[in-house]
């Protein structure tokens, strides 16, 4: 389902009543809307303007203030290569280099195929196994262009949002 | 069960005897990020299968991020309260440990890292810890995050039942301030006096918020503690926010941490079925709610207004102070803003006292500061040394020096906001007054070790680079002057520098310095202005001779090959479309500086690391090249060189 521009009025109706007139609550539920359709569909983002009674340019404006909000659909997989201060010294560049060639695409950008979104990150908090990349929840340290070219095939492979055993933690 | 004041300590002591009478087989997996980074989650896997075919039965306990980062994946093998710990943990290695240890009793000695001791001095055998003290990350890699009843066994929230029972809050700010404990998050306000002046403030509601928006690229402090340790942080809360006068509280956490978030939000829940969380904390008339509050990928949230601000639902924009947040906060009311490791320092203040936590540390820095030690030095992680320790002691002492026998350059500390120390600074204290006086700071504590082969033009550029993207946009000298300073500094490591423009940058550094509206204008001409202090050679070698003394920026060295690694395979040749290299099969290749238009494709296609760049006054192009022309006259006619760019005969 991620990453599919799903016109699914029922979930979105179901996440705009959790919020309903509570004007505060807007980047939860813009989180909320983004983890269930993968990115913010503009008729989404008039839908939750109009819930939490907020003009929908301010919606607008925080959903693209952050980083972490897409108003494009994107890749069933995401791929966050570090390039933080340990990464940008131990070579994160080259990690990077060596993914978008074998994805076929620039940071940022999501392949034709809608398999794969990648994009470069300050930093993930994994400096001590530097360079490091994350791939959806998982964080994967001390890569080799090599290293990051057999993941992304894993990866590939894998049917999206299964058998990664990411996010195993405290749910 | 609900926990009161009164039944507690029974409460308590069940679960330690519980602890202590733990005999037989534990086995201990790391599985903080680093740890599942380095492959924990699938050597837990092995070890379940390795376990599950023999039929044996062990427990097997997750913890956090004990600090070695360097060791990761570590799986210690607990029997009968002795505790060995095996690092560089993979799949394949199970069945031997097993084996061995497991089945056999035997040390497997090849991967030993040794015997660990303490939570106080977790490997008494290890110099990486001779010299630590650890007080916040005392838990880190010992309980099991996931589970708060190990917390209290170890001691956890005793110190919020000796607050609610027998100090009023009066007595608790004052312990806080005679703690003379700082700020951990970087500016290093002093924490007691901020809690009175938000105790102090006019209005009935408050707030309390804790920053986890650990932003600075190459710092994972924060994020160890909230996944190793998670209740510590909670319990600081509590404290604070019963001696201010708040019932509600947020956590915020940056969005690149979906482990902290997810430990987070299960110890919350574990902590309100125990009633230690919500109406009437402990059985007291005190209420007290916790709520997380995800980032979205903002750097500027760390910076406190901008990350009120963030909460309310709003873009993450600074506003100028004053008004402090103390006195007009979230919903403009009165709210205490800390960070993490902060609030994990306040449980030992409560229950050792102010003077015991301040009797560790300098005149003005008190207690301990957790470090994230990465880059080029030999061992990387998480160290927390007592403050006044010399920057020296802790990267070569701690942090073993530089790896691989390099030379020091500089130590990058305090991230976007600090600076770059040269080896001249190096016995400055770790304080903050010291290091801000350098021209660095504290910042939150990431600490990245550069040698030799750092450019710190080309290191200058990076923070840039990353402020410039980060910055708002709200006031006009963050936005526009880190845009110019950046220009300057990419036209340099392109070889584009002109005249006058080191003192150029100097000036703008100065202005973005001075009238910037928040934290992050204000540092963010640091890493510039401390270069420029102590590496002014360098830039003047970028700026006025075309040269990058250290071969790292690329328009401005010389690509060769070693002879001695090249195995003449003749990858880079087919990768290279300026058709710069000529080689024979089997034997080393040469680059043609002439034609290299230094694109690098070369490097990327070599798998034996033989390309390499350098200052191009060091690159043995002269003598390591024979003539193209001359060895293709002696060499037979089915073996003369190829040449990159050229068809394939």
């Amino acid at each position: 389902m991620r990453g599919e521009p799903v016109e699914d009025s029922g979930k979105l109706g179901a996440l705009l009543d959790r919020y309903r007139g509570q004007p505060g609550a807007l980047i939860p539920l813009l989180q909320d809307i983004q983890r269930e359709m993968g990115y913010l569909p503009r008729p989404a983002l008039e839908e939750a303007a109009r819930a939490l009674g907020l003009p929908a340019v301010k919606v607008y404006g925080v959903a693209t203030f952050y980083a972490q909000f897409h108003l494009k659909p994107r890749g069933r997989h995401v791929c966050r290569v570090c390039l933080g201060t340990a990464c940008h010294v131990r070579g994160g560049e080259r990690i990077l280099s060596r993914v978008s060639a074998d994805l076929g695409i620039a940071p940022g950008d999501t392949t034709p195929d809608r398999a794969f979104t990648l994009e470069r990150v300050a930093c993930l908090g994994a400096c001590g196994l530097s360079p490091a990349m994350m791939v959806d929840d998982q964080t994967f340290g001390r890569l080799t262009p090599d290293k990051a070219s057999r993941l992304l095939r894993r990866f590939a492979r894998e049917a999206p949002d299964g058998g990664g055993g990411g996010g195993r933690t405290a749910e | 069960m609900r926990l009161t004041l009164a039944n507690f300590k029974d409460f308590q002591n069940r679960l330690a005897q519980k602890a202590q009478a733990k005999d037989g087989l534990r086995l201990i997996v790391g599985l903080g990020t680093c740890g599942v980074a380095a492959g924990g989650r699938e050597v837990l896997a092995a070890l379940e299968a390795e376990l599950g075919r023999r039929g044996l039965r062990a427990d097997i306990a997750r913890v956090g991020c004990i600090g070695l980062c360097e060791a990761e994946v570590l799986v210690d093998v607990e029997r009968d309260g002795e505790r060995w710990s095996y690092g560089n943990m993979t799949p394949d290695r199970v069945p031997r440990l097993v084996e061995e240890e497991v089945v056999g009793g035997r040390r497997v000695e090849d991967w030993l890292v040794g015997l660990v001791g303490t939570p106080e001095r977790p490997y008494p055998g290890l110099q990486f810890y001779a010299k630590q003290r650890r007080v916040v990350l005392k838990n880190c890699g010992f309980i099991d995050p996931e589970n708060i009843e190990d917390y209290i066994a170890h001691g956890g929230y005793s110190a919020l039942v000796k607050a609610l029972s027998a100090m009023s809050r009066e007595e608790i700010i004052a312990e806080v301030k005679r703690s003379g404990l700082r700020g951990r998050g970087g500016a290093g306000f002093p924490t007691g006096l901020k809690w009175e002046f938000t105790a102090g403030a006019p209005g009935d509601k408050k707030y309390v918020v804790c920053n986890g928006d650990e932003g600075d690229p190459g710092a994972f402090m924060d994020r160890s503690v909230m996944e190793g340790d998670p209740h510590s942080v909670i319990e600081g809360m509590i404290i604070a926010a019963f001696a201010i006068g708040a019932d509600e509280g947020y956590l915020y956490v940056r969005a690149e941490y979906p482990l902290a978030v997810a430990r987070l939000r299960l110890a919350i829940s574990q902590a309100e079925d125990l009633g230690i969380l919500g109406d009437g904390v402990l059985g007291t008339g005190f209420n007290f709610h916790l709520k997380i509050k995800e980032g979205a990928g903002a750097f500027v949230c760390g910076e406190e207004t901008a990350l009120l601000a963030s909460i309310q639902g709003e873009r993450g924009m600074p506003r100028p102070r004053p008004p402090f947040p103390a006195i007009q906060g979230l919903w403009g009311k009165p709210t205490n803003i800390n960070n993490v490791e902060t609030y994990a320092n306040v449980p030992t203040i409560i229950l050792g006292g102010g003077d015991a936590f301040a009797a560790v540390g300098t005149e003005r820095s008190k207690g301990t500061k957790v470090f994230a030690l990465t880059g080029k030095i030999a061992r990387t992680g998480l160290p927390e040394v007592p403050m006044g320790l010399t920057l020296r002691e802790l990267i070569f002492e701690v942090g073993g020096g530089i790896k691989e026998g390099r030379g020091f350059k500089a130590v990058q500390i305090g991230g976007p906001s600090g600076g770059c120390l040269p080896e001249s600074l190096l016995d400055t204290p770790i304080e903050y007054d010291s290091l801000t006086q350098a021209g660095a700071m504290m910042g939150s504590g990431g600490l990245v070790v550069l040698d030799d082969r750092t450019c710190m033009v080309d290191l200058a550029r990076f923070f840039l680079n990353f402020v410039q993207s980060e910055s708002c946009g709200k006031c006009v000298p963050c936005r526009e002057g880190t845009r110019r300073m950046l220009e300057m500094l990419v036209r340099f490591t392109r070889g584009e520098g002109r005249p006058g423009d080191l003192e150029r940058l100097e000036e703008l550094a100065q202005v973005v310095k001075e009238s910037s509206l928040c934290g992050l204008g204000q540092t963010a001409p640091n890493p510039v202005l401390t270069t420029l202090r102590y590496f002014r050679e360098e830039y003047e070698a970028h700026v006025l001779h075309r040269r990058c003394p250290a071969g790292v920026c690329r328009a401005l060295c010389a690509f060769y090959i070693d002879p001695s690694r090249c195995k003449g395979c003749g990858k880079c040749l087919d990768a290279c479309a300026s058709g710069a290299i000529s080689g024979v099969r089997k034997e080393p290749h040469v680059i043609d500086p002439a034609r290299c238009i230094r694109c690098g494709a070369c490097e990327a296609a070599c798998a034996f690391g033989a390309v390499l760049t350098g200052s191009p006054d060091e690159a043995p192009a002269g003598e390591a090249s024979p003539n193209p022309a001359a060895s293709a006259a002696a060499a037979p006619g089915d073996r003369s060189p190829r040449r990159g760019g050229e068809s394939r005969g």
